[in-house]
């Protein structure tokens, strides 16, 4: 995922990338072999990324890359010697060439690759790390430098996963109807998790970590590509978007974070809110019984994208999601965030009593922030001092540390 | 087909006394329905009937044989069963059907199949 200046080979890189995992899909179907597949779509896509400025496009660049990986797989299994049976039949396999597979198959090659590197017997670092290599087609020194994790240790992570999937006989499959919606939560949270990691990174860390947002955002636009009726899936990509659209009023000039009560409206994406919103309103549609969390998140997310201003904010609606959200996903981050919006709804006095009864959140500097800011409000400065510097006792990143010290100055001179 | 071994690790108790026998009637129904692909197995004794053992000063060395299991935790191995699956995901599936896997726990392997020499 190199970031070159030069658009045009940005967007090759990126076609190369998008149709190379594609290929992936279908070869490892074909080999059974995931390492193999990839030494050989890597190979391919090098080749392309050397030819194609040359050359130009090929009208066809899925069928070039197939052809040059196949070609590539089949000298790979010719090369180890001593091979029998399972590999003789790949290499038959591989030599019909029958690159014309219906787009169902492709579409099922496509889920079988996500479902086998999201596999439940893979540890959650794995599989997110596994979801960047093999998925968006990043180069394990990439995904090391996203992930803030040393290039051997990454390097030794994937060599395990990829053991592990061919020593335990991960299948290479669609999930059946009644494991999908477990199985699809891990994906979700796999990419969700990619997401937030590129939208906490603060200025001057490696550009590769706030680039995971659109790597996630990509991901999920593939899920949705895929299983496009999945409530999980139409939320998930919805929620990324509304929070996305938010990217260019999220910081001031200098870097520093800008509230969502403070931020300037006029910057955020509409052509994002727009499809979020839409994304939110058929995932509702599709989750009658039981509310999906990430639907659920993506429709408070849309009440704050759709208000003019902050004040102006649906807050009675707001207040209603987060009930459904707390029936399906109680977590004190959760009433955190809920009591924010009792207190715009209700009143300062009552937010404060609401967060005051959420147990658990003693280390986690935020709440201590929520709760020295209505302190303010109810013109308690003393008190408020109090938490902002609990709140600047506990780890946090230098970002966030810096704009809590800004608003305990604002609360001494208050 | 692959072949993997389901360790189950339960509470240490005699699975021949009488009060077992409830959950030994599970596990002759599991039997019955795993008969397919079940390639072995045993249960086994309490840990109070186990022995360690190790050779001291490399091969040929001094036999050390001490009394109890070589780690002690509240679920210990108890058991396992030998199976033959089409591959992970019924491995689990089968290991799910155990009911170690709810007194316990039940750990599943993948075994090494060694070329022929």
């Amino acid at each position: 995922m190199t970031r070159p200046s030069d658009p045009a080979r940005a967007a090759l890189v990126r076609l190369v990338r998008d149709e190379g995992r594609r290929v992936l899909a279908t070869l490892v179907r074909v080999t059974g072999d995931l390492q193999l597949a990839e030494d050989a779509v890597q190979d391919a896509t090098v080749r392309a990324l050397e030819a194609w400025p040359r050359t130009g496009v090929p009208p066809e660049p899925r069928a070039w890359l197939t052809l040059a990986a196949r070609r590539r797989a089949i000298d790979l299994l010719r090369r180890e010697s001593a091979r029998t049976g399972k590999e003789a039949e790949a290499v038959s396999l591989l030599d019909r060439g029958d690159s014309e597979d219906a787009p169902e198959v492709l579409r099922d090659d496509m889920l079988r690759l996500i479902f086998t590197c999201c596999h439940p017997s893979l540890s959650f670092p794995t599989r997110v790390a596994l979801a960047l290599r093999t998925l968006c087609g990043l180069s394990t020194v990439e995904v090391g430098r996203a992930l803030l994790v040393p290039e051997a240790t990454m390097t030794k992570r994937l060599t395990r996963a990829k053991e592990k999937i061919r020593t335990t006989a991960i299948p290479y499959r669609v999930p059946a109807d009644h494991e999908l919606p477990d199985r699809l939560l891990g994906v979700a949270a796999v990419v969700y998790l990619l997401f937030n990691e590129g939208y906490s990174a603060t200025a001057g860390e490696d550009p590769l970590r706030p680039a995971l947002v659109e790597e996630a955002v990509r991901l999920a636009r593939l899920l949705h590509e895929v299983m496009p009726g999945e409530p999980s899936v139409l939320g998930l990509l919805a929620l990324m978007l509304l929070q996305d659209s938010r990217r260019e009023a999220r910081h001031g000039p200098d870097g520093q974070p800008v509230l969502l009560a403070e931020q300037d409206r006029r910057r955020w994406r509409r052509d994002l809110i727009a499809e979020g919103v839409v994304l939110v309103g058929a995932g509702l549609r599709r989750c009658p019984d039981r509310p999906d969390p990430y639907v659920v998140q993506a429709a408070i997310a849309a009440c704050h994208a759709l208000a003019p201003t902050w004040e102006e904010t649906d807050w009675t609606a707001v207040l209603s999601w987060y009930a459904a959200l707390l029936s399906v996903h109680d977590t004190p981050v959760v009433r955190l965030n809920r009591a924010v919006a009792v207190g715009e709804l209700r009143g300062d006095l009552a937010g404060l009593a609401e967060l005051d009864v959420i147990p658990g959140l003693e280390g986690y500097p935020l709440w201590h922030a929520a709760r020295a800011e209505l302190l303010l409000r109810l013109k308690r400065a003393g008190e408020a001092r109090t938490a902002f510097a609990a709140a600047l006792a506990l780890p946090q990143n230098g970002v966030q540390h810096a704009h809590l010290s800004r608003r305990l100055d604002a609360a001494a001179s208050a | 087909m692959p072949q993997y071994v389901a360790f189950t690790y339960t509470e240490d108790l005699d699975w021949t006394a009488p009060e077992q026998a409830d959950v030994m009637v599970e596990y002759d129904e599991f039997g019955k329905a795993a008969a397919a692909i079940i390639r072995g197995g045993a249960a086994l004794y309490p840990t109070t009937t186990a022995t360690t053992v190790r050779v001291q000063g490399g091969k040929g060395g001094d036999v050390l044989s001490s009394d109890g299991p070589y780690a002690e935790t509240k679920e210990v191995l108890s058991g396992f069963y030998l199976l033959e699956c089409t591959d992970l995901d019924h491995a689990i599936a089968t290991a799910a059907q155990l009911p170690a896997a709810w007194l316990g726990a039940v750990e599943v392997r993948p075994v090494i199949t060694f070329p022929e020499r």
